[in-house]
């Protein structure tokens, strides 16, 4: 009876197309209110949907739109159940806030409409891809956030760097969807369907471990690491930071970033018969985990410092994921929006009321002049710090436990994520203390000033989640577990070891971060501020020239094929053919020049007349007189 | 009945006639009285849509024998293959006419030049009598060497005679073929015919399958153009005038793929499944080769050329991978990239008459001084490389998923070109419209009305197809499905099915894939 969740999606997509023709008519601010009023209502739409999840009582639905293409069977439909609920929720309650917040930062841009109807569509994009009940459609919200994105982040167009990001984003994101696109063409060939119902219902009759389904899960993971910004294709996310901040709140923390966790999870059944794919998936999520952990470290710019941050915190999903503990994974990817999109949101409003300053370096002092954005980001910090009782410590925990408790080499990958708690501890830290505490460093004249209300309201209500949304699946109480339960019901979910273990576990993962913090303090608030710069330090900003090996190993070469292709290859060999066989037929071509009368008439007569001829004689000689 | 087809075809002819009738002292009226002439056809084609049964088959047959001996006649109709071929064509002429507006120099002979190749264009996909069929594909020839050779730009006289004489190089292997066709069928059918109809009934000897097979396909893989014969392509493109660039990659390209399904798969079944591997091959390697080509073009015109051999290698890949995705997915991609690309042209033709100008490297920033127009750029762009929700992805995605359990190896190999399209296409929008406008760029003037109102059917049809392209998938599907179904009568191909088909325990939303084998390997 959810039929009217295709709402949803509509209202977001009904406000990017009003906004693309009607938005600079409606202008500044109404066109920023008539995008967040839509999405707000969806949001509440998707509430209402959710409230039998909520109860317990939701039995999956699939709601059909529209016949799409009938030679795969696929159609445009949608699929609600707890997962599919749940991601809703996230996108449009985040999504909302994000909305409301930009009608402030963006506040006396030239496009501010425009910035509101691209919001829309990635809104809409987004709920395609979590709402669909195919891998096709997917795919195709996949493909649509990844448009969003890049109409994002090179959002300021005119800048070089902007434009930059958003085309390499695109493109990074496309090779993963070449891996994933050949993983759909053989779900097809295996199952001879897109849709989750047939693929998944009958994923059992495949070889555990098979080479089928290997090869099937591997394929969706290369598309996962794009999306997500795994190892090896995280390049992206850093430079999407080109973008408005409450974009990469939105999309490069909170949502579109963690549709590869989501993807993962929706096709549990896919990974959970393919140990050797699952523990890639979560190999992959530990490295990323740890690298960007530690380049978090060197980054001076505060919005880099959190790119690198999700980064490593996509990570640890990744982790969840392929340790099989689903419910882990979208667990951290829902507390993970909420206390990333506050950092997000929170530096944001610090830009804003630094006046477009970015370097940390050059802040310091501000908790006085923004005490709003300082309390809510604090409640992020311990969040992401993974600080008892707020939300992340519970995800990240449940997280680590489930790979402790998985023995042998998983043991090796929870000892990453521990070291990466430590890590994240410090340079969250770090920016906190670089940014609110110490003497101010920056430029004279600067005045900062804390940010309108229509950003800091956003900020409280993010801090309330951030701080608390951790409770709904504790030891204690595992309310999403059993909300998930519908989704993951045939499916062999892994669990925290029992006894005593997970609260030693915790207890040295809070141990770990409080010395993260404690370190961080002695460096930058007991002592003199460290100076940081010199090439070491440069090459971890740059996160170990990973860009720069690409640009050497992969573009330029690359860019060397193309041109011998073209210039070489086409120009001179094959046409340098076509033009040498041509030099007798070029002289010929030109007489007949000469014969050119200019009218249509004797061109057309001619050409028949020979058509004709030739016709004859060829049946003359084929015998048929 | 009334004959349609000969009235649409006969359309253009009539409204050539009164070009050359309007007096030289009002030729203020040529170009209204042209597009209002050319929205005929287009009214025929729209009702022909509107009409045709979902069953398939031909429609709107007409058939009069003019040669009894040779069975040489009008024959003409419809299928759910050449339907929308006939509309594409239909609807590109007038949006055509109007991008010609600044043509000042022999508009006349332009003006008809353009309608005697629409009439061109439509007698060949609709013909069913193979002398007329090869009549059609070389009345089309004529106007557009005129096009090239008289309304291109600087290198036009080269441009056009290579277009020429390769294209023609090429139809003398399709009339030999043609006319051999009909003698070898002779003895069976007791007479010399060229009706396709005739000639689709007389089984052949494998011997002369592939030898007819490959004369037919080269004159339509130097149509297409497939690797390594597309090098006319580029230089036809850039020389020719806008209208000439749209038309010859909106649909004259596509005399080539059509052919491909027309002729290749339902004539010479038995080659079909044993070479059309080869043809794949080419078309894949074509795939990712133009696209590298296409990456560091300087000239933009020459880039969307490339860009073009790479999608219709996708076509092609699609026909010969023989299952019901693939081959509707690559018809329909046929629309779609006579669309976006048509479009792409059209762009350009709109941007070079204000600069003077197709070198990639004299733009820039061209997104903050013309924002309507990059716009719609961008709609093309995203069209062509199959953005989902936009009409290119429909076929790509078909022709892939489909092509798979035939090809596998190509297949995947095909797939690389989404990223490399996503390269050259976002870096050249990068280069030519980001960043600060330059000097020469900054007092650019906007698209006017007439420019928008060009565009603006496209875009939505673009847009239309993307998200709801049953209305076409279902006026193709059957007849696709016939010319599968042909081959595997005749030969001993099969369509794949599925590996675990038979053994799903759940059964949802498969699509039908041909005749299954019952209870196979089931447990």
């Amino acid at each position: 009876m959810i039929d009217f969740i295709w709402l949803v999606i509509a209202l977001p997509l009904f406000g990017a197309v009003g906004l693309l023709f009607f938005g600079k008519r409606i202008g500044e601010p109404n066109s920023g209110r008539i995008g967040s009023a839509l999405v707000v209502l969806s949001f509440f739409i998707a509430l209402v949907a959710a409230l039998p999840a909520f109860a317990g009582t939701l039995e999956p639905e699939n709601v059909l739109l529209f016949e799409w293409l009938p030679a795969l069977g696929v159609n445009v439909s949608l699929l609600w159940d707890p997962l599919s609920a749940m991601m809703t929720l996230i996108v449009t309650g985040v999504g909302a806030l994000i909305h409301i917040y930009g009608t402030g930062y963006m506040h006396g841009d030239s496009r501010f409409p425009r910035f509101f109807t691209y919001l829309n569509l990635f809104i809409a994009s987004m709920l395609i891809l979590v709402l669909g009940d195919s891998f096709a459609t997917m795919f195709v919200g996949w493909e649509l956030v990844g448009l969003s994105s890049y109409l994002l982040i090179s959002f300021w167009f005119e800048k070089p760097s902007a434009a930059a990001a958003g085309k390499k984003a695109f493109i990074v994101n496309r090779i993963g969807d070449f891996g994933f696109l050949i993983g759909l063409m053989i779900i097809f060939a295996t199952f001879g369907s897109l849709s989750y119902s047939t693929v998944f219902a009958n994923a059992n009759i495949l070889e555990t471990g098979g080479a089928t389904v290997t090869a099937i899960t591997l394929l969706l993971l290369v598309g996962a690491v794009g999306k997500s910004a795994q190892l090896p294709l995280s390049v992206w996310l850093p430079d999407a930071m080109e973008g408005p901040t409450p974009v990469s709140a939105l999309i490069h923390a909170a949502t579109m970033v963690t549709a590869g966790v989501y993807m993962i999870a929706r096709s549990a059944a896919l990974f959970s018969i393919a140990p050797v794919s699952s523990g890639v998936v979560a190999t992959v999520g530990a490295l990323t985990a740890l690298f960007a952990a530690v380049v978090a470290i060197g980054q001076r710019d505060i919005k880099r410092v959190l790119a690198y941050s999700t980064i490593s915190q996509l990570g640890y999903m990744f982790m969840a994921v392929g340790a099989t503990a689903y419910v882990a994974g979208v667990f951290h990817l829902m507390t993970h929006a909420f206390f990333k999109a506050l950092l997000f949101l929170g530096a944001g409003a610090v830009i804003h009321g630094m006046h477009g300053e970015q370097d940390m370096w050059k802040m310091g002092g501000l908790r006085k002049k923004m005490p709003i954005t300082f309390v809510t980001m604090l409640v992020a910090w311990m969040a992401i710090s993974g600080i008892p009782p707020f939300a992340g410590f519970w995800s990240k925990d449940e997280i680590l436990a489930i790979t402790y408790g998985k023995g042998g080499a998983w043991v090796v990958l929870w000892a990453i994520g521990i070291v990466t708690a430590g890590l994240t501890a410090f340079y969250m830290s770090r920016l906190m203390f670089l940014t609110f505490w110490g003497k101010p460093r920056w430029d004279d004249g600067l005045e900062p000033h804390e940010s309108p209300r229509s950003m800091t309201l956003p900020l409280a209500v993010l801090a309330v989640f951030a701080a608390g949304a951790g409770l709904i699946n504790t030891p204690f109480r595992l309310s999403l577990e059993h909300f998930l339960d519908p989704v993951f019901e045939v499916i062999k979910v892994a669990h925290p070891p029992e006894g005593s273990t997970p609260w030693i576990l915790a207890g040295v993962s809070v141990l770990v971060a409080l010395g993260g913090i404690a370190y961080a303090y002695r460096r930058y608030i007991k002592r003199a501020l460290p100076v940081e710069e010199g090439p070491r330090w440069d090459f971890l900003e740059e996160g170990f020239g990973v860009d720069e090996l690409y640009g050497r190993t992969i573009v330029l070469p690359g860019k060397a094929v193309a041109e011998s292709a073209a210039f070489t290859a086409d120009a001179r060999g094959i046409d340098g053919l076509v033009n040498g066989v041509g030099g007798a037929v070029k002289k010929l071509a030109d007489a007949a020049t000469r014969l050119q009368t200019g009218q249509v008439r004797s061109y057309g007569t001619g050409m028949f007349l020979g058509t004709v001829a030739l016709i004859l004689w060829l049946l003359v000689r084929g015998g048929a007189f | 009945m009334f004959p349609v087809l000969a009235f649409l075809v006969g359309l253009p002819v009539l409204a050539a006639i009164a070009i050359v009738l309007i007096p030289k002292s009002r030729s203020e009226l040529l170009l209204p009285v042209a597009f209002g002439l050319s929205l005929l056809p287009l009214a025929v084609a729209g009702y022909m849509v509107w009409t045709f049964d979902t069953a398939g088959g031909f429609q709107w047959v007409e058939s009069i024998i003019w040669m009894e001996r040779l069975r040489i006649g009008w024959t003409v109709g419809v299928d759910g293959i050449s339907l929308f071929l006939v509309a594409l064509t239909a609807f590109l002429f007038p949006i055509s006419i109007l991008a010609s507006a600044k043509i000042s120099d022999r508009l006349r002979g332009y003006l008809v030049s353009l309608f005697i190749l629409e009439t061109g264009v439509l007698g060949v996909f609709i013909a069913l009598d193979l002398v007329l069929f090869f009549v059609f594909f070389e009345i089309v020839l004529i106007p557009m060497f005129f096009m090239i050779g008289i309304w291109g730009s600087s290198n036009r006289k080269y441009a056009a005679i290579k277009f020429f004489v390769y294209t023609a190089f090429g139809s003398a292997f399709l009339l030999a073929s043609i006319i051999a066709l009909a003698v070898n069928a002779g003895p069976v059918l007791q007479t010399v015919s060229f009706q396709w109809n005739d000639l689709a009934q007389v089984p052949m000897t494998s011997a002369a399958q592939t030898w007819l097979f490959f004369g037919f396909a080269i004159a339509f893989a130097i149509k297409v153009p497939l690797f390594p014969l597309h090098t006319w392509l580029p230089d036809a493109h850039t020389e020719a005038p806008t209208a000439g660039s749209v038309l010859l990659a909106g649909v004259l390209l596509k005399m080539g793929t059509y052919g491909f399904i027309r002729f290749n798969l339902t004539l010479f079944p038995e080659a079909t499944v044993k070479y059309g591997k080869w043809l794949a091959l080419v078309a894949v390697i074509g795939i990712v080769y133009a696209a590298l080509v296409a990456t560091v073009q300087p000239d933009i015109k020459r880039l969307v050329a490339y860009s073009s051999v790479s999608h219709l290698g996708f076509i092609v890949l699609g026909t010969f991978a023989l299952t019901l995705s693939s081959v509707q997915g690559g018809l329909i991609q046929m629309v779609n990239h006579g669309l976006s690309t048509g479009a792409l042209f059209l762009l350009i033709g709109m941007i070079y008459e204000r600069t003077h100008t197709r070198k990639i490297a004299d733009y820039g920033g061209l997104a903050s001084t013309m924002p309507i127009f990059s716009g719609f750029f961008l709609l093309a762009v995203f069209a062509s490389i199959g953005l989902p929700g936009l009409n290119g992805f429909i076929g790509e995605f078909m022709v892939l998923i489909g092509s798979w359990q035939t090809f596998p190896v190509l297949t995947v190999v095909a797939a690389s070109g989404v990223v490399l399209s996503a390269i050259y296409v976002l870096w050249a929008y990068e280069r030519v419209f980001t960043g600060p406008p330059g000097k020469a760029n900054k007092d650019l003037e906007d698209l006017n009305s007439r420019e928008i109102a060009i565009l603006v059917p496209i875009a939505v049809l673009i847009v239309f197809l993307g998200v709801y392209p049953k209305p076409v998938l279902d006026r193709m599907e059957n007849d696709v499905n016939a010319v599968i179904s042909r081959i595997e009568q005749s030969t001993n191909y099969e369509r794949p099915t599925f590996d675990l088909e038979g053994r799903l325990t759940v059964d949802v939303g498969v699509p039908e894939q041909g005749e299954s084998p019952s209870g196979e390997g089931s447990e």
